[in-house]
């Protein structure tokens, strides 16, 4: 259930999120989410795509910093509280999240983690029994 | 002459100073007008220590007397003549006579000779030929030593390496620059590198760091040895180091070393850093008088383990007009590089922006992060920046605006890289 997320190293300049758009565009790879952290200088962008290993290699081509991650994603109802049963349940585990991001489609919401410990939050998860998203459905989000 | 004994070795530099300086006043209408306006003969010089009271010459000197103006023989005695590249302006020219080229023969076989090289080594000369004195220069030392010289020039690596593996060659002569790029082709090469028979390496032309020789060292398998020089001096062999790498020995019974204070030209104390100033004591074509080489360094007199006295130039820091002055600090680009060279989390390109904001200097250095060190985490990315920061500031007493770029977005250069922009402007 683990799912690889890319994370693209990016100054803060004018139109380079246009060009990763297009690269990633042009070869026909489908974003499927993403966020970015940013500072003064530079931002991370992290995205999850259709396609990883063509990602990375026609990124790697024109020069781009691209590292992978391992992330979880959390298929939970779009509700109040359902979050906040997750968190707690992640949290008791002792488990610290790095950084997380969301994206909701109705009933449904995603929400994408990166702990620091991944194995152990994913059985985490599972053993409560909330739904965790393969690889392969989210890809087709 | 390396392990004279120091009184013996004043005595002598006594009389070939009062012989040279006899020479440029009759023979170089430049340093007569010079002497004479300062109400100097050459009956004033008695012995090695007035070398003082001589006139200065620098680039601008050269540059002024263009081509033959410093001639001090007439130009039939000249038998070969090279110039330096001068990014700026003229080329700075150099002319020797027979007897010139025979001296110089004889200081860069010293320095083959203290790195261990004889008459059995296959030498590879890699520095260019041609008006560049480094491939000419090593090339005369090594036939001088009865070595084998393979005259490659630079350029066309590839094959460089191909025939180095297949001729033995046992030395490598060329800068270090090339070097790091002749082993990176080595490597990415289908020839492991235990088959080369490489085990000395003489590397000059232009300053490197510790940092840079252990990973030649590493690299090619070999001991890398500095070899110092300039064109106006002779080229390549003005100073060689030693097996015990510990300062570059400088043969001052042909080339008198002095350190000076660069803005105020006086001496400093014996072992303080300062300017490297040479008065050539036996060149009969283009003698020069106390030639500011704007290298900043220091003289070690005391003797090596090696059993040589001839004085010790330690590492040269920086250029005298590349020295940046921010915020009231002294900082050379070199001690800047070899930082960056020492952290592994970073490529060894990067440039200095200097820029006056609200009349605050601004000190940024652009870096690249190599790519195994690149995190999806911001903290760690912030961490990078934050390590680099605190090292410079604790080695240079500045801290630095540390900005992480995107890959290759530092210019790679083939020749001489440009590491700093200064846009301050002073008037």
């Amino acid at each position: 259930m683990l799912i690889k997320q890319l994370s693209i190293f990016l100054e803060n300049k004018k139109g380079r999120f246009t060009e990763v758009a297009k690269i990633l565009g042009d070869a026909g790879v489908n974003m499927s989410a993403f966020t970015v952290s940013e500072n003064s200088d530079f931002g991370i962008l992290r995205l999850i795509v259709s396609d990883t290993d063509k990602a990375i290699a026609v990124l790697r081509e024109k020069r781009y910093a691209v590292s992978e991650a391992d992330v979880v994603c959390l298929h939970c109802p779009n509700q109040p509280g359902a979050l906040a049963k997750a968190m707690e349940i992640i949290t008791a585990a002792g488990i610290f999240i790095e950084y997380m991001y969301a994206f909701s489609q109705g009933d449904a919401a995603n929400v994408i983690i990166r702990p620091d410990d991944i194995q152990k939050c994913s059985e985490v998860l599972k053993d409560n029994k909330l739904e965790l998203i393969a690889a392969n459905d989210l890809y087709k989000l | 002459m390396e392990c004279m004994d120091r009184e013996e070795m004043r005595k002598l530099q006594t009389i070939r100073l009062k012989r040279i300086v006899d020479h440029v006043y009759h023979n170089t209408p430049f340093y007569r007008k010079k002497m004479q306006e300062m109400g100097l003969e050459p009956g004033d010089i008695q012995s090695i220590d007035d070398i003082v009271k001589l006139p200065f010459t620098t680039k601008q000197d050269m540059r002024d007397n263009y081509p033959y103006g410093l001639l001090a023989v007439p130009r039939s005695e000249i038998v070969r003549l090279h110039a330096s590249s001068g990014t700026t302006g003229k080329p700075v020219v150099a002319c020797y006579t027979r007897k010139d080229l025979s001296i110089w023969s004889e200081v860069v076989s010293r320095c083959l000779t203290a790195y261990g090289v004889t008459k059995n080594d296959s030498v590879q000369v890699s520095y260019g030929y041609g008006l560049f004195t480094g491939g000419l220069g090593a090339h005369g030392g090594v036939e001088n030593i009865g070595g084998m010289v393979i005259p490659m020039s630079s350029g066309n690596t590839q094959k460089q390496i191909q025939l180095m593996h297949d001729f033995g060659a046992s030395v490598l002569c060329c800068t270090p620059s090339y070097a790091l790029h002749i082993a990176e082709t080595i490597h990415a090469s289908d020839i492991p590198i235990e088959e080369f028979k490489l085990r000395v390496g003489a590397f000059g032309a232009e300053p490197w760091t510790e940092n840079m020789r252990k990973e030649l060292q590493e690299q090619l398998k070999i001991k890398a040895f500095d070899i110092y020089g300039l064109t106006e001096v002779c080229g390549p062999g003005v100073g060689g180091e030693c097996e015990y790498q510990n300062g570059t020995h400088l043969w001052e019974d042909h080339f008198f070393p002095e350190i000076v204070d660069p803005n105020t030209l006086q001496p400093v104390e014996p072992g303080k850093m300062g300017e490297l100033v040479f008065t050539t004591l036996t060149k009969e074509g283009m003698p020069l008088l106390r030639y500011r080489t704007r290298d900043l360094t220091h003289l070690n007199y005391s003797k090596c383990e090696c059993g040589r006295t001839a004085v010790r130039m330690g590492r040269i820091l920086g250029r005298s007009d590349d020295m940046l002055i921010i915020r009231g600090v002294n900082v050379f680009p070199s001690t800047i590089e070899s930082i960056i060279l020492e952290m592994p989390e970073f490529e060894p390109q990067y440039l200095i922006v200097v820029d006056r904001v609200d009349n605050t200097d601004t000190f940024q250095i652009q870096v690249e992060v190599r790519p195994e060190y690149y995190s999806d985490e911001m903290s760690k990315m912030l961490e990078l920046k934050k390590k680099m920061a605190q090292r410079m500031q604790s080695i240079i007493g500045l801290k630095p605006d540390i900005r992480i770029v995107e890959p290759r977005y530092i210019e790679r250069s083939t020749g001489k890289a440009k590491h700093v922009i200064d846009h301050r402007k002073f008037e």
